[in-house]
Protein backbone atom coordinates (compact mmCIF):
# COMPACT_ATOMS: atom_id res chain seq x y z
CA UNK A 1 0.00 0.00 0.00
CA UNK A 2 0.97 3.49 -0.58
CA UNK A 3 1.12 5.12 2.95
CA UNK A 4 1.97 8.62 3.75
CA UNK A 5 2.87 9.30 7.19
CA UNK A 6 3.00 12.96 8.82
CA UNK A 7 5.32 13.79 11.70
CA UNK A 8 5.76 17.07 13.14
CA UNK A 9 7.97 15.67 15.94
CA UNK A 10 5.69 15.54 18.67
CA UNK A 11 5.82 12.05 21.08
CA UNK A 12 2.66 10.41 19.52
CA UNK A 13 3.96 11.69 16.00
CA UNK A 14 7.47 9.57 16.46
CA UNK A 15 5.31 6.55 17.66
CA UNK A 16 3.25 6.60 14.84
CA UNK A 17 6.41 7.06 13.12
CA UNK A 18 8.26 4.03 14.64
CA UNK A 19 4.72 1.91 14.30
CA UNK A 20 4.55 2.72 10.66
CA UNK A 21 8.49 2.13 9.35
CA UNK A 22 7.58 -1.32 11.34
CA UNK A 23 4.55 -2.37 9.53
CA UNK A 24 6.18 -1.35 6.15
CA UNK A 25 8.75 -3.58 6.53
CA UNK A 26 6.32 -6.46 7.03
CA UNK A 27 3.91 -5.41 4.65
CA UNK A 28 6.14 -4.41 2.06
CA UNK A 29 4.36 -0.96 1.93
CA UNK A 30 5.79 2.05 -0.43
CA UNK A 31 6.16 4.45 2.44
CA UNK A 32 6.52 8.37 2.21
CA UNK A 33 7.52 9.85 5.59
CA UNK A 34 6.41 13.96 5.33
CA UNK A 35 8.20 16.11 7.77
CA UNK A 36 5.47 19.10 8.74
CA UNK A 37 5.94 21.64 10.87
CA UNK A 38 3.68 21.40 13.63
CA UNK A 39 3.70 24.50 15.85
CA UNK A 40 2.60 22.71 18.61
CA UNK A 41 6.06 20.88 18.45
CA UNK A 42 8.98 22.58 19.72
CA UNK A 43 11.52 19.83 17.76
CA UNK A 44 13.42 21.06 15.37
CA UNK A 45 12.02 19.25 12.21
CA UNK A 46 16.17 18.89 10.99
CA UNK A 47 15.98 16.63 14.00
CA UNK A 48 12.49 15.10 12.96
CA UNK A 49 14.42 14.65 9.82
CA UNK A 50 16.89 12.42 11.40
CA UNK A 51 14.98 10.85 13.55
CA UNK A 52 12.66 9.81 10.46
CA UNK A 53 15.76 8.86 8.70
CA UNK A 54 17.21 6.45 11.92
CA UNK A 55 14.35 4.57 11.55
CA UNK A 56 14.13 3.85 8.11
CA UNK A 57 17.88 2.49 8.56
CA UNK A 58 17.13 0.45 11.22
CA UNK A 59 14.11 -0.98 9.98
CA UNK A 60 16.33 -1.92 6.37
CA UNK A 61 13.51 -0.40 4.46
CA UNK A 62 13.34 1.99 1.03
CA UNK A 63 11.46 5.08 2.53
CA UNK A 64 11.21 8.77 1.23
CA UNK A 65 11.87 11.42 3.93
CA UNK A 66 10.06 15.08 2.54
CA UNK A 67 10.45 18.17 4.69
CA UNK A 68 7.31 19.75 3.93
CA UNK A 69 6.15 23.39 4.34
CA UNK A 70 3.22 25.52 5.36
CA UNK A 71 -0.22 24.33 6.44
CA UNK A 72 0.46 20.98 7.77
CA UNK A 73 -3.12 19.53 7.05
CA UNK A 74 -3.55 20.87 4.02
CA UNK A 75 -0.21 19.82 2.72
CA UNK A 76 -0.93 16.82 3.58
CA UNK A 77 -3.86 16.11 2.15
CA UNK A 78 -2.68 17.77 -1.46
CA UNK A 79 0.30 15.62 -1.50
CA UNK A 80 -2.09 12.36 -0.89
CA UNK A 81 -4.23 13.36 -3.45
CA UNK A 82 -1.66 14.53 -6.11
CA UNK A 83 0.24 11.54 -5.74
CA UNK A 84 -1.84 8.72 -5.41
CA UNK A 85 -1.61 7.91 -1.37
CA UNK A 86 -4.11 5.38 -0.28
CA UNK A 87 -3.47 6.05 3.60
CA UNK A 88 -2.34 8.52 5.98
CA UNK A 89 -0.73 8.17 9.07
CA UNK A 90 -0.96 10.78 11.69
CA UNK A 91 -0.22 10.75 15.87
CA UNK A 92 -3.28 9.66 17.61
CA UNK A 93 -3.10 12.42 19.56
CA UNK A 94 -1.88 14.46 22.89
CA UNK A 95 -1.93 12.77 26.44
CA UNK A 96 -2.28 15.10 29.22
CA UNK A 97 -0.74 15.04 32.84
CA UNK A 98 -4.26 13.29 33.67
CA UNK A 99 -4.60 10.96 30.83
CA UNK A 100 -7.01 12.68 28.50
CA UNK A 101 -6.25 12.22 24.80
CA UNK A 102 -6.16 15.74 23.04
CA UNK A 103 -6.64 15.48 19.06
CA UNK A 104 -4.55 18.29 17.32
CA UNK A 105 -5.95 20.48 14.56
CA UNK A 106 -3.96 19.04 12.24
CA UNK A 107 -5.45 15.45 12.93
CA UNK A 108 -8.84 16.88 12.57
CA UNK A 109 -8.26 18.72 9.29
CA UNK A 110 -6.81 15.33 7.98
CA UNK A 111 -9.74 13.19 9.68
CA UNK A 112 -12.45 15.70 7.66
CA UNK A 113 -10.92 16.13 4.60
CA UNK A 114 -9.14 13.46 3.32
CA UNK A 115 -10.47 11.26 0.63
CA UNK A 116 -8.29 8.60 1.54
CA UNK A 117 -8.32 6.31 4.39
CA UNK A 118 -6.41 7.96 8.15
CA UNK A 119 -5.04 6.19 10.53
CA UNK A 120 -4.37 7.49 14.07
CA UNK A 121 -1.33 5.39 16.03
CA UNK A 122 -2.19 4.65 19.76
CA UNK B 1 6.15 27.40 30.62
CA UNK B 2 2.58 27.60 30.08
CA UNK B 3 0.97 29.42 26.92
CA UNK B 4 -2.80 28.35 28.01
CA UNK B 5 -4.64 31.57 28.29
CA UNK B 6 -6.66 32.21 31.23
CA UNK B 7 -9.48 34.93 32.47
CA UNK B 8 -8.03 37.69 33.76
CA UNK B 9 -10.27 38.16 36.59
CA UNK B 10 -9.90 35.84 39.58
CA UNK B 11 -12.75 33.47 40.22
CA UNK B 12 -15.37 33.45 42.80
CA UNK B 13 -14.18 32.20 46.06
CA UNK B 14 -15.30 28.46 47.00
CA UNK B 15 -15.64 27.27 49.87
CA UNK B 16 -13.30 24.86 51.11
CA UNK B 17 -14.83 21.05 51.92
CA UNK B 18 -15.94 19.10 54.24
CA UNK B 19 -19.28 20.03 52.76
CA UNK B 20 -22.73 18.40 52.91
CA UNK B 21 -26.09 18.45 50.96
CA UNK B 22 -29.10 17.00 49.87
CA UNK B 23 -29.18 16.38 46.07
CA UNK B 24 -31.99 16.66 43.99
CA UNK B 25 -33.38 12.55 44.35
CA UNK B 26 -32.81 13.59 48.14
CA UNK B 27 -29.34 11.48 48.82
CA UNK B 28 -27.59 13.26 51.61
CA UNK B 29 -23.62 13.37 50.27
CA UNK B 30 -20.55 14.92 51.22
CA UNK B 31 -17.66 16.08 49.63
CA UNK B 32 -14.64 15.47 51.37
CA UNK B 33 -11.06 15.78 50.50
CA UNK B 34 -9.27 12.77 49.42
CA UNK B 35 -6.68 11.72 52.32
CA UNK B 36 -4.89 8.28 51.10
CA UNK B 37 -6.03 6.23 53.20
CA UNK B 38 -6.65 2.71 51.57
CA UNK B 39 -10.43 2.61 52.21
CA UNK B 40 -10.63 6.09 50.00
CA UNK B 41 -8.48 4.06 47.26
CA UNK B 42 -10.79 1.34 47.27
CA UNK B 43 -13.95 2.96 47.22
CA UNK B 44 -12.50 5.02 44.19
CA UNK B 45 -11.46 2.03 42.17
CA UNK B 46 -15.19 0.81 43.02
CA UNK B 47 -16.95 3.53 41.52
CA UNK B 48 -14.22 3.17 38.52
CA UNK B 49 -14.77 -0.43 37.61
CA UNK B 50 -18.64 0.23 37.36
CA UNK B 51 -18.30 3.07 35.33
CA UNK B 52 -20.49 3.16 32.63
CA UNK B 53 -17.77 3.57 29.40
CA UNK B 54 -20.74 5.63 27.33
CA UNK B 55 -19.53 7.97 30.09
CA UNK B 56 -15.36 8.22 29.59
CA UNK B 57 -13.96 11.01 27.63
CA UNK B 58 -11.17 11.61 26.17
CA UNK B 59 -9.88 8.08 27.12
CA UNK B 60 -10.70 8.57 30.81
CA UNK B 61 -11.47 6.48 33.16
CA UNK B 62 -9.39 3.39 31.20
CA UNK B 63 -11.02 0.35 31.01
CA UNK B 64 -10.42 -2.73 33.56
CA UNK B 65 -9.23 -2.90 37.04
CA UNK B 66 -5.97 -2.93 36.46
CA UNK B 67 -5.10 0.17 34.04
CA UNK B 68 -7.83 1.93 36.77
CA UNK B 69 -5.35 1.51 39.17
CA UNK B 70 -2.22 2.75 37.59
CA UNK B 71 -4.65 6.03 36.30
CA UNK B 72 -5.27 6.70 39.76
CA UNK B 73 -1.81 6.11 41.23
CA UNK B 74 -0.81 8.98 38.84
CA UNK B 75 -3.46 11.05 39.68
CA UNK B 76 -3.66 10.28 43.57
CA UNK B 77 -0.27 10.89 44.56
CA UNK B 78 2.44 13.59 44.95
CA UNK B 79 0.81 16.98 44.68
CA UNK B 80 -2.03 16.25 43.03
CA UNK B 81 -5.60 17.28 45.03
CA UNK B 82 -8.39 14.75 44.97
CA UNK B 83 -12.32 15.48 46.08
CA UNK B 84 -14.56 12.75 46.85
CA UNK B 85 -18.38 12.98 46.80
CA UNK B 86 -19.41 10.46 49.15
CA UNK B 87 -23.25 8.97 49.49
CA UNK B 88 -22.65 6.90 52.59
CA UNK B 89 -19.57 4.40 52.19
CA UNK B 90 -19.74 4.44 48.31
CA UNK B 91 -17.98 6.69 46.03
CA UNK B 92 -20.99 9.15 43.97
CA UNK B 93 -17.95 11.10 42.12
CA UNK B 94 -14.60 11.84 42.08
CA UNK B 95 -13.19 15.42 41.22
CA UNK B 96 -9.30 15.86 40.61
CA UNK B 97 -6.34 18.63 39.83
CA UNK B 98 -2.93 17.42 38.62
CA UNK B 99 0.18 19.75 38.70
CA UNK B 100 1.33 20.58 35.29
CA UNK B 101 4.05 23.49 35.37
CA UNK B 102 2.70 26.44 36.88
CA UNK B 103 -1.66 24.99 36.76
CA UNK B 104 -3.18 22.34 37.09
CA UNK B 105 -5.38 20.06 34.81
CA UNK B 106 -8.78 19.25 36.29
CA UNK B 107 -10.91 16.62 35.41
CA UNK B 108 -14.70 15.63 37.04
CA UNK B 109 -16.70 12.29 37.23
CA UNK B 110 -19.70 11.42 38.28
CA UNK B 111 -21.31 7.72 38.67
CA UNK B 112 -24.04 7.20 36.20
CA UNK B 113 -26.63 6.08 39.26
CA UNK B 114 -25.59 9.79 40.48
CA UNK B 115 -25.79 11.72 38.11
CA UNK B 116 -28.50 14.75 36.92
CA UNK B 117 -28.66 15.41 40.28
CA UNK B 118 -26.41 18.58 41.36
CA UNK B 119 -23.65 16.60 42.54
CA UNK B 120 -21.15 17.69 39.87
CA UNK B 121 -22.25 21.15 40.87
CA UNK B 122 -20.97 20.71 44.37
CA UNK B 123 -18.34 18.38 43.68
CA UNK B 124 -16.53 21.13 41.25
CA UNK B 125 -17.31 23.99 43.66
CA UNK B 126 -15.83 21.90 46.75
CA UNK B 127 -12.22 20.87 44.43
CA UNK B 128 -11.87 24.28 43.91
CA UNK B 129 -12.26 25.63 47.11
CA UNK B 130 -9.86 23.26 48.16
CA UNK B 131 -7.14 23.98 45.45
CA UNK B 132 -7.99 28.06 46.88
CA UNK B 133 -7.30 26.77 50.30
CA UNK B 134 -4.00 25.09 48.97
CA UNK B 135 -3.08 28.06 47.16
CA UNK B 136 -3.30 27.00 43.18
CA UNK B 137 -3.65 29.76 41.03
CA UNK B 138 -4.13 28.57 37.76
CA UNK B 139 -6.79 25.48 36.54
CA UNK B 140 -6.95 24.26 32.74
CA UNK B 141 -9.05 21.37 31.08
CA UNK B 142 -10.54 19.87 28.06
CA UNK B 143 -13.65 18.84 27.25
CA UNK B 144 -15.11 17.51 24.18
CA UNK B 145 -16.63 20.51 22.17
CA UNK B 146 -20.61 18.04 22.02
CA UNK B 147 -20.81 17.74 25.80
CA UNK B 148 -22.89 20.49 26.34
CA UNK B 149 -23.57 19.67 29.65
CA UNK B 150 -19.87 19.79 30.86
CA UNK B 151 -19.16 22.70 28.92
CA UNK B 152 -22.07 24.86 30.68
CA UNK B 153 -21.01 23.80 34.34
CA UNK B 154 -17.24 24.76 33.55
CA UNK B 155 -18.75 28.21 32.08
CA UNK B 156 -21.32 28.54 35.51
CA UNK B 157 -18.12 28.16 37.68
CA UNK B 158 -16.36 30.86 35.64
CA UNK B 159 -13.93 28.58 33.09
CA UNK B 160 -13.51 30.70 30.05
CA UNK B 161 -12.37 29.21 26.97
CA UNK B 162 -8.66 29.48 25.81
CA UNK B 163 -8.54 27.39 22.71
CA UNK B 164 -11.64 26.21 20.33
CA UNK B 165 -9.70 24.96 17.26
CA UNK B 166 -9.63 21.51 17.58
CA UNK B 167 -12.44 18.41 18.88
CA UNK B 168 -11.50 19.25 22.04
CA UNK B 169 -11.95 22.92 24.01
CA UNK B 170 -9.71 24.24 26.07
CA UNK B 171 -10.73 26.60 29.30
CA UNK B 172 -9.09 28.41 31.73
CA UNK B 173 -10.19 29.74 35.08
CA UNK B 174 -7.86 31.72 37.62
CA UNK B 175 -8.26 30.65 41.03
CA UNK B 176 -6.37 33.09 43.41
CA UNK B 177 -4.09 36.02 42.48
CA UNK B 178 -0.35 35.96 41.02
CA UNK B 179 2.17 35.24 43.52
CA UNK B 180 2.86 37.95 46.29
CA UNK B 181 6.41 39.26 45.57
CA UNK B 182 9.28 37.22 46.92
CA UNK B 183 7.18 34.35 46.54
CA UNK B 184 8.95 31.97 43.36
CA UNK B 185 7.42 28.73 42.83
CA UNK B 186 7.42 29.30 39.45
Amino acid sequence: MKVLCGIGGSDDSLRALDRTVDRAAVANDDLTIAVVENPDSTVDPDEVMDRAREAIDEAKIDAEVRRVEGNPGSRLIEIAETEGFEEIVLGGGHTSPMGKITIGSIAEFVLLNAKTSVTLVR
Amino acid sequence: MSDRGYPEAVADEFSAPPTEFTDREERTVEIRPYEGTEEEHEALVEMYDAFDPADRAQGIPPGGEERIREWLDAILGGDCLNVIAWCGDEVAGHATLVPDGDAYELAIFVHQEYQRAGIGTHLIRGLLGHGQAEGVRKVWLTVERWNRAAVSLYKKIGFETSDAESFELEMGLRLNPNADAGESDE
